[in-house]
């Protein structure tokens, strides 16, 4: 295949991504319809009542049976599309890389950045669905992957090109591999986060006005397993992100441009992500702290993780990392 | 000690006062409030240019606001990172680290050695149990508990007649918690080191030149807080060749790379070595290294004046504008007569003239052109100022004018030589070099931040993936008297009683464990028929 032809597979891959997301999507706000349907025709289930499941989801509640088959139904099928539209978006990542001379990984720029780090999104919830129980998150996850994917086709588009001679580093693969992975992870955790705020909120409501919670929010796990499961997220992907942004960064950076740390704009905001993050983590073992404010600062973290990977580079114009700009030459005036 | 009884309530209050001081410092909101602030701190440094990063937009950023400048140089905002604001928020962080990780360094090291606490009285209140009966005696099953619980736990030291087995695994944890909490102080002082005594120098090179490492060959120069002189290594190095390789086709055409400059380079009087120097590989002679940084044209101009003397020649650097390679530069003949001659202008690697326009339509010097302006009188080199080689003082100088009043302008390819009016002399463009700009510095401390992060890392992973738990078993000889007897025909064990009532009680010391998962496995291990 020519490089051209790969590019082009790339491009409709991505789009075929896209559209499967898409329905995806469609599919899981249906199941969400369906979980929200009126009370009538269902009955009260006493047995669902009994003790949460291990996962901490709380008890479905009175669900009539039909119903609830249509919604695990949907459910099964609204994966299922994302697992394929996962898998189309793997071939748009290969694609992207094959196309380019000399082959090389598909983080060149900030288009493959972006599709990179949805992609990891996507992988890690499929990986995880089945032991964290994370189909609630369906409709967050497929929606969050839809419209970032849409931004980067849309704004972000770039035709393949060989990198700049800085960006041609092994430690380029090995910084944005675990970049990517780590911004993926938090982007979970931070999904994760909201919920939990979501959820609080709800629950409030629901006191105050005697209610019970019900429909989908229903079927978000309850707020100390929200609280733990956005916790394990993070906690893998905080020594990811130290690693790329403290380990791998400064040394590329130290072979590149000759200092290992140079509070470039995009290092300073790799800082500020990492010790927000460090923050959070505190937060969770600090009384006061727990739970809200440990959430709302896991979702800082997350705000100054893609600020820093897009907003800085149209914020910012001394930024050493800027993906599409080759630096030119900087010479300081020189004394005669 | 009169006096001293006399003095000690105010003593107290003060020796209570700083207690409470540092209990407030040393907590882990204070930790937590301390770094956020950091990250706070940390960001006007990423909106406001800084003079460590890029002291030429500081310049320019002042030249725009000055109004606000006074305000912004008061307050550090060009130098953030080495401001008495950023660096009180970060010691006060490394204080409180140190107030909090010593205490816990006893603490750990006797709970280390302490043995796993026994069993609480009532398991069963414990938020996390479970009970199954056996037909096992308690002694079997307490025996088959230690063996399970051994394999990965730490376990209690039996006394004769105890009831129960208590274990506790996960110390690692906290271990590698306080092994994160050091290394951040290791990194520090790495940091610390290279900020001390590093320094970065930088200097362009055209094709052919030497540089040897002393001060007054560099073009800028950073030292450290503490650099001295002696710590320049002895070396030389010359630049015999440099090759760029040019995409001529595809998205990025134009666009340079596979920049390789051939250096042979000598240490003190050892032989000479060779060096291929490109982006990425830096040479590293002793503890210094040398990096390719960018790379430019120097054409090679020569001026002769009225007399038809040479009074300049050589070649000379132009800067790159912008990634096209348009360079601009300036040629000073101060020996010139009858006036001095200065020449500023620009430099098109690939000329064309589209609509009438000069522009460069390619980096590479396929088609080098020079455009410059010419100025003579008095160019102010006399006045022992110190003067940029790529400005022209043009304030005593007049601007050149052919016939037509017009300025005259100095257009030439390589080969070719204009006459300047009025018999001031004449210029010639006689080829093109390339130059390189390297980076010289020193990194002291380096490999001790290095080595901090990656125990850093180590002690991180530890810290967030051990679950530090404690388990207890107890087995209690059941008399089958409770309501909910459960086997039938298991009456022929060792007491002839209902067999042996046995407890497991799991408690996560991290908060975070599924321990109704690890309570549902070890039931299943504890029940497994033993071996
Ligand atoms: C340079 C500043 C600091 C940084 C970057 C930092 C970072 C971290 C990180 C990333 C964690 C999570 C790992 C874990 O859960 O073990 C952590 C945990 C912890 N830190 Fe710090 N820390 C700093 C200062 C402090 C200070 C000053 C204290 C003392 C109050 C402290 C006490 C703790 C404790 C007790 C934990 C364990 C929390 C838990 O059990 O989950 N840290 N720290």
């Amino acid at each position: 295949m020519t490089n051209a032809a790969w590019e082009t597979l790339s491009n409709q891959a991505i789009a075929t991504a896209g559209l499967v997301y898409f329905l995806a999507l469609l599919v899981h706000l249906a199941e969400w319809a369906a979980v929200r349907q009126p009370r009538e025709g269902r009955e009260l289930q006493v047995a669902a009542a009994a003790g949460g499941s291990r996962d901490g989801r709380s008890a479905t509640s009175s669900t009539s049976e039909a119903s609830s088959g249509r919604v695990a139904f949907l459910g099964r099928l609204g994966f299922l599309l994302t697992a394929l539209a996962g898998a189309v978006h793997l071939v748009a990542l290969v694609g992207r890389g094959m196309a380019a001379d000399p082959n090389r990984v598909p983080w060149g720029n900030m288009y493959e950045f972006t599709i990179s780090g949805t992609f990891v999104v996507t992988l890690l919830y499929v990986a995880l669905y089945k032991r964290f129980g994370l189909g609630w998150m369906g409709p967050l996850v497929v929606g969050f992957v839809v419209t970032t994917l849409m931004v980067a086709v849309i704004w972000l588009h770039d035709e393949v090109a060989p990198l700049t001679e800085a960006l041609n580093s092994p430690w380029l693969i090995i910084h944005v591999v675990s970049a990517i992975i780590a911004t993926g992870t938090f982007t979970l955790g931070g999904i994760a986060s909201v919920m939990y705020l979501v959820r609080a909120r709800a629950e409030r409501r629901a006191t105050e006005s005697g209610a019970e919670l019900t429909g989908w929010l229903a079927r978000v796990p309850n707020l100390p397993a929200l609280d733990r499961l956005a916790y394990r997220v993070h906690a893998f992907a905080f020594p990811v992100w130290t690693f790329a942004v403290l380990i791998t960064g400064p040394i590329w950076a130290h072979e590149a441009w000759s200092r290992y740390w140079n509070w470039d704009p995009k290092e300073v905001w790799a800082f500020i992500t990492w010790v927000v993050y460090a923050g959070y983590l505190h937060a969770r073992a600090t009384a006061g702290w727990k739970g809200r404010n440990a959430a709302v600062l896991a979702l800082i973290g997350l705000a100054t993780l893609w600020f820093n990977f897009i907003g800085i580079n149209y914020f910012s114009s001394t930024s050493q990392h800027s993906y599409a700009v080759e630096r030119v030459v900087e010479v300081r005036s020189v004394e005669s | 000690m009169t006096t001293a009884t006399e003095r000690r309530p105010g003593e107290l209050t003060a020796r209570e006062l700083t207690r409470w001081s540092w209990r407030q410092l040393t907590s882990m909101r204070t930790a937590l409030v301390l770094l956020l602030l950091l990250a706070l701190a940390a960001v006007p440094g990423s909106v406001i240019p800084q003079e460590g990063v890029d002291s030429l937009a500081v310049t320019r950023w002042k030249d725009e606001h000055p109004k606000l400048t006074p305000v912004y140089e008061r307050l550090d905002l060009f130098s953030v990172y080495d401001s008495p604001w950023f660096s009180a928020i970060y010691l006060l962080l490394v204080i409180s680290l140190v107030g909090c990780i010593v205490p816990r360094l006893f603490v750990y090291f006797r709970a280390f050695r302490a043995e796993p606490p026994a069993a609480p009285r009532h398991l069963t209140r414990m938020p996390v149990h479970a009970t199954f009966r056996t037909e096992q005696s308690p002694a079997e099953a307490l025996a088959h508990a230690r063996q399970v619980l051994g394999r990965r736990h730490r376990l209690r030291r039996t006394t004769g007649g105890d009831d129960s087995v208590a274990a506790e695994r996960g110390h690692l944890r906290e271990a590698g918690n306080l092994l994160f909490h050091l290394s951040v102080l290791i990194v520090l002082a790495g940091f610390a080191v290279g900020g001390l005594w590093g320094y970065q120098g930088g200097v362009i090179l055209v094709q052919g030149s030497t540089f040897s490492n002393n001060l007054t060959q560099y073009d800028d120069f950073k030292p450290g807080g503490l650099f001295t002189t002696r710590q320049l290594d002895d070396f030389r190095f010359s630049v015999d060749d440099f090759r760029v390789e040019w995409l001529r086709e595809g998205p990025r055409a134009g666009q340079a790379r596979g920049f390789e400059a051939d250096l042979s380079y000598r240490r003190g009087t050892r032989n000479p070595d060779d060096y291929t120097l490109r982006v990425n590989h830096p040479l590293e002679i002793d503890g210094t290294e040398v990096f390719l940084i960018g790379h430019g044209y120097a054409p090679v101009v020569t001026v002769r004046d009225g007399e038809g003397d040479v009074a300049y020649t050589g070649p000379t650097p132009f800067l790159p504008q912008d990634a096209s390679f348009l360079s601009f530069g300036v040629v000073k003949a101060a020996a010139a007569k009858p006036g001095q001659i200065g020449l500023e202008g620009l430099f098109y690697p690939t000329f064309e003239m589209i609509d009438g326009d000069p522009v460069t339509v390619f980096g590479d010097d396929l088609q080098p052109t020079l455009s410059m302006l010419a100025y003579t009188g008095d160019l102010g080199l006399d006045s022992g100022a110190s003067q940029s080689v790529y400005v022209l003082d043009k304030s005593e100088a007049t601007l050149v004018t052919g016939e037509d009043d017009k300025p005259f302008r100095v257009d030439l390819q390589p080969g070719d030589t204009v006459d300047l009016p009025d018999g001031l002399g004449s210029v010639t463009f006689e080829r093109v070099e390339p130059w390189i700009r390297v980076q010289i510095s020193q990194t002291p401390g380096k490999e001790v931040a290095l080595g901090g992060v990656v125990l850093a890392l180590i002690g991180l992973c530890a810290s967030l993936f051990v679950r530090p738990r404690r388990v207890w078993v107890r087995a209690l000889a059941s008399d089958g008297t409770d309501g909910d007897v459960p086997t039938g025909d298991g009456e022929d064990t060792m007491n002839g009683s209902g067999g042996t009532l046995v407890e497991v009680a799991v408690l996560d010391r991290s908060g975070n464990g599924e321990t109704d998962q690890v309570l549902a496995d070890l039931l299943e291990q504890l029940q497994e028929a033993p071996k």
